[in-house]
């Protein structure tokens, strides 16, 4: 197996993909020729022409409504949007019509698009080019939030979202991009949309995160098991919708659970993933469910200082992780 | 003079590694700050790395073609004479750079362990809050929680306690305890009682201490621990009145003591629960003991103390000797001369209620046995009797039982038969001796 970066993963996903199926084709700003201010789609347009590599207009509303139009009449859009923040302008693209189509339609019309966008702080990015979007759109049934946090994860499940029959929002953490490399398999496969990953075992404390956190998890946990505390971590994956029988066994399994995101705190997918485990294991629980999460202020500064400050990090949640295990 | 270390800079959004494709100094040449030192290739540029400081460079920490991540070493410097007693200090360069945080990670990494050696041994304020877990395990697995020793923060026993205790399968259960939860028991008993009850003028307070506080404690274990089912039968005593009436001045002349009715009364209980073993028995958790030995307590009253004297083996013993036995007991009572020998092994109450009037009362069990005999005052009642009313002496005897051991059915049988054997006492067929 070839060890590969988070965001090769997702260039040979799209590449693999665009060649077993031409219905697929991407579009997006800055797609094409310049292969996307990240490089996810490079080599792309020289393979398969403009025709399925679109470079679109500074509008993220037409390129969700352009995909959504493909979409109903039987393509497969791959739209990106530059960055998760830019997101907005197609909101009410996303909800009001991607996500509903089908429901609306009583099964007639559908809406097979993935819509990648890079998320996450950390970068240097300040205001627009760090935020985590998930939670805006994890209230909307018909529409699935794929998470991924490691090479293998992207390139199957950016595969089972592209051959999924309704629109997903596929999430990459842009930090990830280049620092998160692993094994990923040569030969064609997906993984399950809605299904969390156990990353690591362990019987002390379990830490239920997703993205980029999953990373900063594993990092304390290593550190944690020199001082004799063994970590159980949950991957989420999808986001929306939660796997809610691998949450319950998690959080079951040893009744110390901590939550991990680098989004606000109030109203997140842990928030959700809190009320799960507190609906199912009251009698499991050992201890409060804790939350670890970003301030809930606007946005992740510009200054270095105050962006480590809002940012998630290894030492944060080893802190949060060894407090619980004292509990 | 000191050393200074040069990190890879961060080039861009997302790039977290870069790969050095020239050095343009080399250890020993003079360098001044922002002078360009080595040509850096990255995902996204390409770009060179300007000098942090003015000095020599000492060491190149990375070959050209090496890939190195944002922020770790790329190569000594060493800077010039102006530098300050920081710098100086700075001679293990490795600490030097991350000053701020190896500052950070000293406090972080021992203070939690400082905390958790001292306080955990004097701390125990959070050992009693239990964790619905914790509750869960200790419940299913008959764990008393009182016996373990926390790990967790202040003494808190955690889940994981439990479970390794489970896993070693050395639980301590409350019955290897039992002294521990009687202490408790005896503070549950006696504290709720005075709380809130204020004493108004001209009240007495008479302090709860040695007898009064043990019955308490025995009324408070056996109505908290046993669920109590009552039942009354209506016996027909004529027979027996007339008998020890026409004996007691007889027997008071020739053996100095009275022919109580009671004696008559203990003497059927005895017959009877030979012939129902399961009345005279002891709940124990998991079992339920069933005593060979037929040992009556019988309850006698003092003032405000009570007394429950055993007559021992009251199977094998006539009514005259039960009635010996009796007199016996209630006159050390009296005398407060009962030894514990005296109080211990009895395994079913028989309680004479009728001696002070009473005709129907409702028996609280004497712990740990499964029941309780109340033999009511005998009254002379009109009474239907072969379709004519006719005077008979008639008495209630009513038994309170250890649900958990007994139901109705074989409580039910044991007074019938104590009905029959008490009704066919008379004249014609019974002997006291």
């Amino acid at each position: 197996m070839a060890v590969i970066s988070y965001i090769q993963a997702v260039t040979q996903a799209l590449k693999e993909e665009m060649q077993r199926d031409e219905k697929v084709f991407v579009l997006g700003e800055d797609v094409g020729k310049r292969g996307g201010v990240f490089r996810a789609t490079d080599g792309l347009y020289e393979e398969f022409g403009e025709a399925r590599v679109l470079d679109t207009p500074l509008a993220e509303s037409a390129i969700a409504g352009v995909g959504i139009g493909a979409a109903m009449y039987g393509l497969r859009p791959v739209a990106e949007m530059q960055f998760a923040d830019f997101i907005m302008p197609a909101v009410n693209q996303i909800i009001s019509e991607a996500a509903k189509t089908r429901y609306r339609s009583n099964n007639d019309w559908s809406v097979p698009m993935t819509i990648r966008a890079p998320y996450g702080g950390g970068v240097h990015g300040a205001l627009y080019h760090s935020q985590s979007v998930e939670a805006v759109f994890a209230n909307q049934p018909g529409l699935k939030i794929v998470m991924p946090s490691t090479p293998y994860d992207v390139k199957g499940l950016l595969k089972a979202s592209i051959r999924d029959n309704d629109p997903v929002l596929f999430f990459e953490h842009k930090r990830a991009y280049r620092l998160i490399k692993g094994e990923v398999p040569d030969e064609d496969y997906t993984l399950p949309i809605g299904k969390a990953d156990i990353k690591r075992e362990g019987t002390d404390i379990t830490v239920i995160t997703y993205g980029l956190c999953v990373h900063f998890a594993l990092q304390a946990a290593e550190k944690l098991a020199e001082e004799g505390i063994d970590a159980h971590i949950l991957d989420l994956r999808t986001v929306y919708p939660l796997d809610k029988e691998a949450i319950i066994e998690a959080a079951a399994k040893t009744g110390k659970v901590l939550l991990v995101t680098e989004d606000n705190k109030e109203g997140g997918i842990i928030s959700e993933v809190s009320a799960i485990i507190s609906e199912n294991c009251l009698f499991d629980l050992d201890a409060p469910v804790k939350r670890l999460a970003g301030p809930d202020i606007p946005s992740m500064p510009y200054a270095p200082t105050m962006e480590k400050y809002f940012m998630m990090n290894p030492d944060k949640v080893e802190k949060a992780m060894r407090d619980l295990a004292e509990f | 003079m000191g050393l200074e270390k040069i990190n890879m800079p961060q080039l861009g959004e997302s790039v977290t590694e870069g790969t050095i494709s020239s050095w343009l100094v080399q250890p020993g040449d003079k360098v001044n700050k922002y002078d360009p030192i080595a040509e850096v290739m990255t995902d996204k540029v390409n770009a060179e790395v300007p000098s942090s400081f003015t000095g020599t460079i000492k060491e190149l920490a990375a070959k050209e073609d090496d890939t190195i991540e944002v922020g770790e070493l790329m190569c000594y410097i060493e800077v010039d004479g102006a530098s300050s007693d920081k710098e100086a200090q700075g001679d293990k360069e490795t600490v030097k750079e991350n000053d701020g945080e190896v500052k950070k990670e000293i406090p972080a990494s021992q203070a939690p362990a400082d905390k958790n050696e001292q306080p955990a041994q004097t701390n125990q304020t959070s050992k009693k809050r239990y964790s619905p877990a914790v509750m869960t395990l200790a419940q299913e697995h008959n764990i008393d929680l009182n016996e373990i020793d926390g790990s967790g923060r202040d003494g808190r026993i955690t889940r994981k306690d439990l479970e390794n205790i489970i896993k070693n399968g050395d639980i301590p259960t409350p019955s290897s305890s039992k002294e521990v939860s009687e202490d408790d028991r005896q503070t549950s008993a006696s504290k709720p009682s005075s709380e809130g009850i204020k004493t108004e003028d001209g009240d007495i307070e008479i302090p709860v201490t040695g007898v009064r506080k043990a019955i308490a404690q025995n009324m408070v274990k056996s109505t908290t621990e046993i669920p109590h089912a009552w039942m009354m039968v209506e016996v027909d005593v004529t027979g027996l009145v007339e008998l020890r009436n026409s004996l007691k001045d007889e027997f008071k002349q020739k053996e100095g003591y009275s022919l109580t009715f009671f004696s008559f009364f203990v003497k059927a209980a005895a017959q009877a629960l030979k012939e129902y073993p399961q009345l005279n028995s002891t709940w124990a958790g998991d079992k339920i003991i069933q005593r060979k030995a037929i040992n009556l307590n019988i309850a006698v009253a003092k003032e405000n103390e009570l007394f429950v004297p055993v007559i021992r083996d009251a199977d094998e013993k006539s009514i005259k000797g039960i009635a010996k036995d009796i007199t016996g007991l209630a006159a050390k009572a009296r005398k407060g001369k009962l030894t514990s020998k005296d109080m211990e092994g009895g395994t079913f109450t028989v309680n004479n209620t009728g001696s002070f009037g009473s005709v129907q009362s409702m028996g609280v069990i004497n712990h740990p046995q499964a029941a309780i005999l109340q033999v009511e005052s005998i009254v002379k009642k009109p009474v239907f009797q072969d379709g004519m009313f006719g005077a008979r002496d008639m008495v209630n005897l009513c038994l309170s039982l250890d649900h958990r051991v007994l139901d109705g059915l074989v409580a039910g049988n044991f007074l019938a038969r104590l009905k029959e054997i008490l009704e066919n006492m008379n004249k014609e067929h019974t002997s006291i001796y």
